[in-house]
């Protein structure tokens, strides 16, 4: 553990849960805001190895290239994917009116 | 009105690959399908799903990084995450700070060369259809989902902001699209969505001067809304900064009906999109030998194409001056080889030429499909003189519609057959008497009045006389 400025701040963890779409009350702001700064504590123990000439860790496994051949494989049957959907019309999934055009 | 005034223009092009199945998952890749009918798990985004790279979409990557001479590189995976119902997971696979292609160039025909930054894979997203009366976001009154395209395989290029006006960034955008069209990666096809072009524009005072601030325009449809959109924007940015207001970093939209650039959103609004590394996926390493292979299946560049049917013309700079609209038509369409092989068969390469750039052209898709035997065999009728242009065209049309076929057949199922001699000598002395004073005129050299006779025979056989014929006859009654 550090004792240094805090790691994230309240605004922080309210911007990230906003960005999420998560409704937090102030108790857990509060509460997740201490946990996610025990978290970055934690990977912040790394930074105090000396690394030097260390590559960067890509994936937990040391494996590359792992692909498929370009062959179609069936899907779902429409009908049971559509039955899933809160609502649908024409085929489609029917969702509420769009703010705003695609990002 | 851009007097005083230099643009700077940077393109961002989306291109559809041309693989069986999409990115990360065995559906396949099919515009068109009826809605709903090409998703699975992975790219519906359900729970406990997880991507596998499709290697025909890694290795057309690479494809269009060998065309555009780029640095292919050990690659990775990020999430781009936002919500939108485009695509169902709230995220989007995409290559992030670890492209596949970097640093490469583009050369336009003039030979102007435009610098690439990068050019990455991504998963495309599903279609969204507005519903209610103005068929546009705003009005709309819910929205439809179709998730066949979701997790197409795509590949963003973006060029640096080498493009100086926007008909250098309308030849940039087609030369790229007969790029990708020749290497095989991508159909091309704008009005079909899987060639999509964003354009930043800023302008600035001097050609020396920094940057000014850009917008950047979506929804550009065409080679020729590229342009329009250009020159529009251009202009609302110096009428901005000519009454001394600020030009606003924004997204833009084109609407084409309108001719104008509209909001979409400012800097402000920008995504906040917490890229990631894709967890379950590991990094795309590819090895020289696996790049030479991808580079051994590269077929010959647009550049290479049109050099090929510029020697096959000769030297002669007028055979060549005259006739490079013709040359640029049938390499961005991808047509150059029905010219070389209708040459090689011994048909003059500039009747090849026309035929393909003015007839075939007309429907380009069919004539990429048209059995190159048949058209071979019809030049051939045409430059024997036994089917007059005409004729040759009406028949063309029939191999088109059909794909293929006997063009001898179709000629005399049509009534065409050459005029016998006899007639055609009859027919031509009738035009010379209708017209003594251009016949004394012609007689004494003045070629060009050839034009009237052709025309008068023309008229009388209905365009079913050959011209060539038809001059020689006349050359022949000259003496
Ligand atoms: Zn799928």
């Amino acid at each position: 553990m550090t004792d240094g400025p805090a790691r994230i701040t309240r605004d922080e963890v309210a911007h990230v849960a906003r960005l999420a779409r998560l409704h937090l009350t102030d108790a857990e702001l509060e509460l997740f805001t201490g946990q996610l700064a025990v978290i970055l504590d934690h990977a912040a123990d790394v930074a105090t190895l000396d690394l030097e000439g260390v590559a960067p860790t890509a994936h937990a496994m040391a494996v590359t290239n792992v692909l498929r051949s370009d062959t179609p494989r069936p899907g779902l049957d429409r009908d049971e994917v559509l039955a899933a959907a809160p609502d649908v019309e024409d085929h489609r999934f029917r969702v509420p009116k769009l703010l705003g055009e695609a990002p | 009105m851009t007097d005083g005034w230099h643009l700077v223009i940077g393109l961002e092009v989306h291109c559809e690959l041309r693989t069986e199945t999409k990115l990360f998952c065995g559906c396949r890749n099919m515009f068109g399908d009826e809605p709903n009918t090409n998703v699975c798990p992975v790219c519906l985004g359900l729970p406990g799903s997880l991507p596998v790279l499709n290697q025909r979409a890694v290795e057309l990557a690479m494809a269009i990084g060998t065309a555009l001479h780029c640095d292919i590189r050990p690659s990775t995976f990020h999430r781009k995450n936002y919500f939108y119902p485009d695509q169902a997971k709230d995220y989007q696979i995409s290559q992030y700070d670890e492209p596949i292609n970097v640093d490469g160039w583009l050369e336009l025909p003039d030979g102007f060369r435009v610098r690439i930054e990068r050019a990455h894979m991504e998963e495309d997203t599903g279609k969204t259809t507005h519903a209610g009366a103005s068929g546009r976001i705003h009005g709309a009154d819910y929205s439809l989902v179709d998730y066949n395209r979701s997790g197409v395989p795509l590949v963003e290029i973006v060029s640096a902001p080498d493009l100086r006006d926007a008909a250098q960034a309308r030849a940039y955008a087609t030369e790229l699209r007969a790029i990708l069209v020749a290497s095989g990666a991508s159909d091309g096809k704008m009005e079909e969505g899987s060639m999509r072009v964003d354009a930043n524009v800023s302008v600035r005072r001097s050609p020396d001067a920094p940057f000014g601030t850009r917008c950047e325009i979506k929804n550009l449809n065409s080679v020729r809304s590229l342009g329009r959109a250009i020159e529009y924007e251009a202009e609302r940015q110096i009428t901005l900064l000519e009454a001394g207001e600020a030009v606003e970093q924004q997204t833009r939209h084109w609407d084409e009906t309108a001719g104008r650039t509209e909001t979409l959103r400012s800097k402000e609004e920008a995504y906040d999109y917490r890229y990631f590394r894709e967890p379950d996926l590991v990094p795309v390493v590819p090895d020289p030998e696996w790049k030479a292979a991808v580079a051994d299946t590269l077929g010959l560049m647009p550049a290479q194409r049109r050099a090929r049917l510029t020697e096959l013309l000769g030297q002669g700079t007028d055979a060549v001056d005259g006739r490079r609209d013709q040359v640029a038509t049938v390499v961005d369409l991808g047509l150059d080889d029905l010219v070389v092989e209708a040459a090689a068969a011994g048909v003059p390469v500039t009747l090849a030429l026309a035929r393909t750039a003015n007839e075939a052209a007309t429907d380009a898709e069919a004539a990429r499909r048209l059995d190159l035997g048949a058209y071979v065999a019809l030049l051939t009728m045409e430059a024997a003189g036994s089917l007059s242009a005409t004729q040759s065209k009406a028949v063309l049309g029939e191999l088109l519609a059909a794909g293929g076929g006997d063009p001898a057949v179709i000629a005399r199922a049509k009534g065409f057959e050459a005029m016998s001699t006899d007639s055609l000598t009859a027919t031509v002395a009738e035009a010379v008497a209708a017209e003594p004073d251009a016949w004394a005129r012609y007689r004494d050299g003045e070629d060009k009045l050839a034009q009237v006779f052709v025309g008068r025979v023309m008229k009388a056989t209905r365009g079913q006389a050959n011209g060539k014929a038809v001059v020689a006859e006349l050359q022949r009654l000259r003496g």
